[in-house]
């Protein structure tokens, strides 16, 4: 860090920090107090014209979300699902990016080219395929992919795998191989030696990968839209419901909103130190 | 393929340079790294790679709804479904086109915005001063927002009657004579522009900040003792140095940016206004709305083989540029 730099910045500098700074905190946080103001506001304030300040703090739109559209299963659904990637994700991750970081063996820059590519394929290209691919197993094999958490979570903790992987390299690669070698001397085997000394050492990585996987599974929209049912939907779909035919509740849309993001918001900000720290091991190189 | 391949070599090679040919009792183990693969393996297979060659080969077939129950009965149509959607004089081709050109601003915009923004808060935040933390965890919570809440956020603000923008911009500010409409016509670009900048430039702050961090201080000490004032140690230190980070950063931009389908899906719904129709939701559009999947999946092969292709090019380029300097 720069704290002990031998020249003080220039005043030029500080006040184009100033500005910059404080107008970026505004765009920022507008939507943020919108957010917040609006979830507290009775109807009238929201279907209105837009009110910087509500007429009247009320809780009421906190209440009515849960009885408005099931919230609560949605709630449920997206937790069980994004949780269950998440787990998955994470232990396939560390093994992948275990063998890649470790081992010399044929094939291994065709298989972190490929899986690094597919990050960008279009969703769009194999939503329907998938579709396809899920359904089909369902008929022949009877497992239900299609329209159960199953079906997402699979899909979902492959979207976080490519990323996972790549910045768990970068991670692995970092913490000293006499480490793991001292153990495989001492008689560990490779896995002993993964997860008693390469996996302790690489922790901030691996809690920086579980919180994009998360989060990952927790925002996608467009799978979610196309592969739940009216049990399994989750919350990128069912916060869609408080719009009925003659009004918008926005505040219940904004209390909902607060309240699925809180979980999310609050992991990351406490988290976030792990996750600046893994991409400066992993992704900057 | 190829060309990706050269550019992964300067990422792997110091690695197995460093560490030692593997000794013969670890090539005992031969088949565990193939075997700690195996999941992930799997996984990529079933869920990208089978869908994507079975997406292909529905790009050559005439899938309309009659066969979406069977679809392996649906009848071979060649090459029908690309040339439809590459005929720019008919409608489904222009609509395409326009879409693709859409696309092509929207995303240089946005890239080139979250870049700016995320790269210059970076270097505004390099140094200690009170209330740094803080700051760096409000930047970051557009990013950790669900993009679904956070859009419909932008949703509501935009609304004609009951929206903040309107409000400011007309009652508070009087800029416009009216009301104007954010989330139809013609202000939807900027809209989606500004939705999908706000969602974006924290990832650019994120990885820049990381970046940072690797810059070794000693260059900033030796150029403070030559003189160099603080804005000329930003241009001729800080920014050089992040070539490494602003290649692989500006490229997962682009490709994310590209095939957003979340943030004009949640601001639009179904039906995305022709100013701001992102190839995504046009595509998601034209397979859904007139069930004719053939030529969906056409419209996502041209879509891929063009990001191919782009990747690619940028690579070599930006490669070549940044071997070009190190030799220097």
């Amino acid at each position: 860090m720069r704290a002990d730099s031998p020249m003080a910045p220039p005043r030029s500098f500080l006040w184009s920090r100033r500005i910059f700074l404080t107008l970026l905190t505004g765009f920022v946080l507008l939507p943020v107090y919108v957010m917040v103001s609006s979830s507290l506001k009775p109807l009238a304030d929201v279907t209105g014209k837009f009110r910087w300040l509500p007429s009247g703090l009320t809780i009421r739109p906190y209440i009515d979300i849960w009885s408005t559209v099931p919230l609560a299963r949605y709630f449920v659904n997206s937790l069980v699902v994004a949780g269950a990637a998440t787990v998955c994700s994470v232990v396939i991750a560390v093994f992948s990016a275990y063998a890649v970081s470790r081992y010399d063996f044929r094939g291994k820059r065709v298989f972190t080219v490929t899986v690094l590519s597919t990050q960008m394929f279009p969703g769009i290209l194999f939503l329907l395929p998938l579709f396809l691919l899920y359904v089909n197993i369902g008929n022949t094999t009877g497992i239900a992919l299609f329209g159960s958490r199953g079906g997402l979570i699979l899909t979902y903790l492959t979207f976080s795998l490519p990323f996972s992987i790549w910045m768990l390299i970068g991670y692995f690669d970092s913490v000293p191989r006499d480490l793991d070698e001292a153990a495989l001397v001492d008689g560990c085997g490779p896995l002993g030696a993964l997860f008693r000394i390469v996996v302790p050492a690489a922790i901030p990585g691996i809690v920086a990968v579980a919180v994009y996987a998360f989060m990952t599974a927790w925002g996608e929209v467009l799978f979610a839209s196309v592969m739940t049912n009216d049990t399994t939907r989750t919350l990128a779909v069912g916060l869609q419901g408080y719009s009925t035919l003659n009004d918008v509740y926005w505040n219940q849309i904004m209390a909902a909103s607060l309240v699925v993001s809180v979980p999310v918001v609050a992991g990351f900000l406490l988290l976030q130190r792990y996750l600046v720290a893994g991409l400066t091991a992993g992704a900057v190189k | 393929m190829t060309t990706t391949a050269e550019v992964e070599k300067p990422r792997t090679d110091p690695g197995s340079e460093r560490a030692p040919r593997p000794r013969p009792g670890r090539i005992r183990r031969i088949g565990l790294p193939y075997l700690l693969l195996l999941p992930a393996l799997v996984l990529e297979l079933l869920v990208h790679l089978v869908p994507m060659v079975i997406g292909i080969v529905m790009s050559f077939k005439e899938l309309t709804q009659f066969y979406i129950r069977d679809w392996g009965t649906a009848p071979w149509s060649g090459l029908d479904n690309y040339k439809v959607s590459v005929d720019f004089d008919a409608p489904v081709g222009e609509a395409l086109l326009h879409s693709f050109l859409v696309t092509v601003g929207f995303t240089l915009l946005s890239v080139g915005l979250c870049w700016l923004i995320g790269t210059a808060a970076a270097i505004f935040m390099q140094d200690t001063f009170r209330g740094r933390g803080l700051l760096r965890a409000l930047f970051l919570v557009p990013y950790a927002l669900p993009v679904y809440a956070a859009v419909i956020t932008w949703v509501f603000m935009f609304q004609h009657d009951n929206g903040l923008v309107n409000h400011v911009l007309h009652d508070q500010l009087h800029l416009t004579d009216k009301p104007s409409f954010w989330l139809i016509g013609d202000n939807s670009f900027y809209a989606l522009l500004t939705v999908s900048v706000w969602k974006g430039w924290p990832f650019a702050f994120l990885i820049v900040m990381a970046g940072l961090q690797n810059i070794p201080g000693e260059l900033y000490e030796a150029a403070a003792l030559d003189g160099a004032g603080r804005w000329q140690q930003i241009r001729r230190i800080t920014l050089p140095s992040l070539g490494a980070v602003n290649q692989v950063l500006l490229l997962v931009l682009f490709l994310w940016t590209f095939n957003d389908f979340n943030t004009p899906f949640v601001l639009f719904g179904r039906a995305a206004p022709e100013a701001a129709d992102l190839i995504s939701v046009h595509i998601y559009q034209a397979s859904f709305v007139t069930w004719n999947f053939g030529t969906g999946s056409a419209m996502s092969v041209l879509l891929l083989l063009f990001l191919l292709a782009v990747t690619g090019v940028y690579l070599a380029v930006t490669s070549r540029g940044r071997r070009a300097s190190h030799a220097r």
